[in-house]
């Protein structure tokens, strides 16, 4: 670039109109330069992923801020007992869904982020249907999302990372209004196998707030049948108001980290002894179900 | 005696045991003659389809059998149907002179992470042990786990055989061609929208040295062989300075018929699921068991490879950078180029 007159002319006159243009609108040169920087990076395809598409960068760049102002301004989330969640480390996240879209889990993995003094990621347990859809998929891959399989988990937590599950599934985040902070059934219990098997501490995460953004009132099943989807969601709003229906409604959250139970003091094997899992799993179940009727009473008014 | 040396790494790995030290005598195998140099190694035409395969094992008398004559490309093979029999009978008849055959100690095969197929529904990282049921796959994978099959068969028959698999992610780097390396030559690539695969690589170099130490060692088993790291399609692409062309779905007979017959790229079910999902194996096996270390990771890997064929692209990285570092001058008033 350097050889010939004409681009170094250029560059200067660039520079001097950039300067002039920045003490104008007194923008902030540094954070300017961090963005560009950050453009430059991406367009070249400067930056990793993890074994499981996890890209931390765009996450924290992106995804996470366009969560913030939903986060911090519609549900006003109010987070307990962070300190429950090790400095460092594997542990297991378990918590209730709800809300007919999985917002909750979204949520969750932004209230560890900001609140957490180490500001980590929740490594979120997707159902298959979420990588079969296109963009959805692709997107929770980047946000640090993998599939709800044995094996992704221990890879995981193996691995000593903060892993986050929904034990309920579709049977949570699908249940009708009426049944609203009502646990479902808890699956196999897999996830306290996994945790038994990697020694990671299980910790019991309650959400409040998130069974009011879509309260669903009714189940299309037929026609959720013919687009293969596990139901068909009608809310006071939605499939009526069109795309208008999709805004969730305004209620205020609470998410609270129960204190951690311990996994390491089992002898081995007691991964594959199914009373032990059955056992820990209700343990969960009881602690979130107990805890969720604390924080409802807490919590008032859904809308206050 | 290495079986399918006229292509790229059939005829480097010829190459390369012909200069090992403690190996006498090296015979490359296959229907046409090797159109690239493989060093002191023999050559000796025979098609893997037909008995021609049993009686050059009876004549050679080799004591090692490298099987690399598995085809991913049905291009290289000249359509679907020839690369079925090339794949799977021609192993059928390589392993059945192998079976009758009283010299042969071992048998190396390059397999690939393809058996493990790519969907929704796979887990992260493949272990060594988690291949899936064969009904769930077609085209290449299906051949991938046909030879297997009988690959494995083949070592219960002949326990006395060491037999090592290796299953290589895939392989890419300046020399090779591959489906997956004219897909991103292509000037504008399409994508699938909405899906931003993740995936492994092997470098060229790093596959023949993994088959060297497979063939000269004694490590039976079954092996992942990839480089460190990932890379996301989209990144890819970036690096190679190739515009993505987003298309609902690369499967469509209209989408991948216009590809084939204008002699882009022939995509087949195999490459456009991997391009949809992606796929990630597990290596902790290859370092601990096989103790092969790949020299080149993923990303180095892909640079070797766009630096040597992908030069010059609509969104070359020296262009993208040169813009940034304008854009950085003009945005904060400082001169760009003293970095």
């Amino acid at each position: 670039m350097a050889d010939s007159p004409l681009p170094g002319l250029l560059d200067r006159v660039a520079t001097a109109a950039g300067r002039a243009l920045r003490d104008r609108l007194g923008v902030d040169g540094e954070r300017l330069d961090h963005l560009v920087a950050f453009a430059g990076r991406r367009l070249t395809g400067e930056f990793e992923v993890d074994p499981f598409g996890f890209d931390p960068e765009l996450t924290e760049a992106v995804l996470l801020p366009l969560l913030r102002p939903l986060y911090k301004h519609w549900f006003r989330v109010e987070v307990r007992g962070i300190e429950n969640i090790p400095e460092s480390g594997a542990a297991l996240v378990a918590a209730n869904h709800s809300g007919t879209l999985p917002v909750d889990s979204l949520m969750t993995q932004l209230a560890v982020h900001d609140t957490h003094p180490q500001a980590r990621h929740l490594r979120a347990l997707g159902a298959t249907l979420v990588f079969q859809l296109p963009v959805v998929a692709d997107l929770a891959r980047k946000s640090g999302t993998t599939l709800a399989c044995t094996e992704d988990v221990e890879a995981l937590l193996g691995g000593g990372e903060l892993v986050g599950v929904w034990p309920e599934g579709f049977k949570g985040v699908g249940k009708p209004f009426s049944q609203r902070y009502k646990l479902q059934r808890f699956g196999r219990g897999g996830f306290v196998s996994a945790a038994l098997r990697t020694k990671a501490p299980i910790i019991p995460c309650s959400i409040v707030g998130a069974e009011e953004i879509y309260p669903m009132i009714g189940n299309a099943e037929s026609l959720a049948r013919l687009l293969g989807l596990p139901y068909f969601p009608l809310t006071p709003t939605f499939p009526w108001l069109g795309a208008l229906g999709l805004v969730p409604l305004p209620s205020k959250w609470i998410i609270e980290f129960g204190e951690p139970i311990r996994t390491d003091d089992y002898p081995p094997g007691a991964a594959d002894d199914p009373m032990v899992v059955f056992e820990l799993t209700d343990q969960v179940r009881d602690t979130i179900q107990a805890t969720l009727t604390e924080l409802l009473e807490l919590r008032g008014p859904a809308f206050g | 005696m290495v079986v399918g040396v006229a292509r790229y790494l059939g005829a480097r790995l010829a190459e390369r045991l012909a200069a090992e030290a403690g190996v006498d005598r090296v015979v490359g195998v296959d229907l046409v003659e090797p159109t690239l140099s493989i060093g002191g190694a023999e050559f000796v035409r025979a098609d893997i389809r037909t008995s021609d395969i049993g009686r050059a094992i009876d004549r050679v008398a080799p004591d090692t059998v490298v099987h690399m004559n598995i085809l991913a490309t049905r291009a290289d093979a000249g359509g679907r149907t020839p690369q079925k029999e090339i794949n799977v009978i021609g192993t059928m008849q390589l392993l059945a002179a192998c079976q009758r055959s009283r010299s042969v100690r071992k048998v190396v095969v390059k397999s690939s992470t393809t058996v493990y197929g790519s969907g929704p529904q796979s887990p992260a990282l493949f272990a060594e042990d988690m291949v899936a049921g064969a009904h769930s796959r077609r085209g290449y994978e299906k051949d991938a786990g046909e030879v297997e099959a009988y690959v494995r068969g083949f070592s219960r028959r002949r326990p006395d055989v060491g037999v090592t698999i290796l299953r290589f992610a895939n392989v890419l780097g300046p020399q090779i061609r591959t489906g997956l390396s004219e897909y991103f030559v292509l000037p504008v690539v399409p994508v699938v929208l909405g899906r931003d695969p993740r995936f492994q690589l092997v470098h060229e170099l790093d596959c023949v040295e993994a088959l060297r130490v497979a063939t000269v060692e004694h490590r039976p088993g079954i092996f992942n062989v990839a480089g460190d790291g990932f890379l996301a399609l989209s990144q890819a692409l970036r690096r190679a300075g190739r515009p993505g062309l987003p298309l609902p779905t690369l499967g469509s007979p209209l989408v991948g018929g216009v590809l084939k017959r204008s002699g882009v790229v022939d995509m087949d079910s195999a490459l456009v699921r991997f391009l949809t999902f992606g796929r990630g194996v597990d290596t902790t096996r290859m370092r601990t068991q096989l103790k092969f270390d790949p020299v080149y990771s993923t990303v180095a890997t892909f640079d070797a490879f766009a630096d040597a064929r992908t030069r010059g692209g609509v969104l070359d990285r020296d262009r993208v950078r040169a813009v940034e570092h304008a854009v950085r001058g003009v945005l904060t008033g400082e001169d760009a180029r003293g970095r």
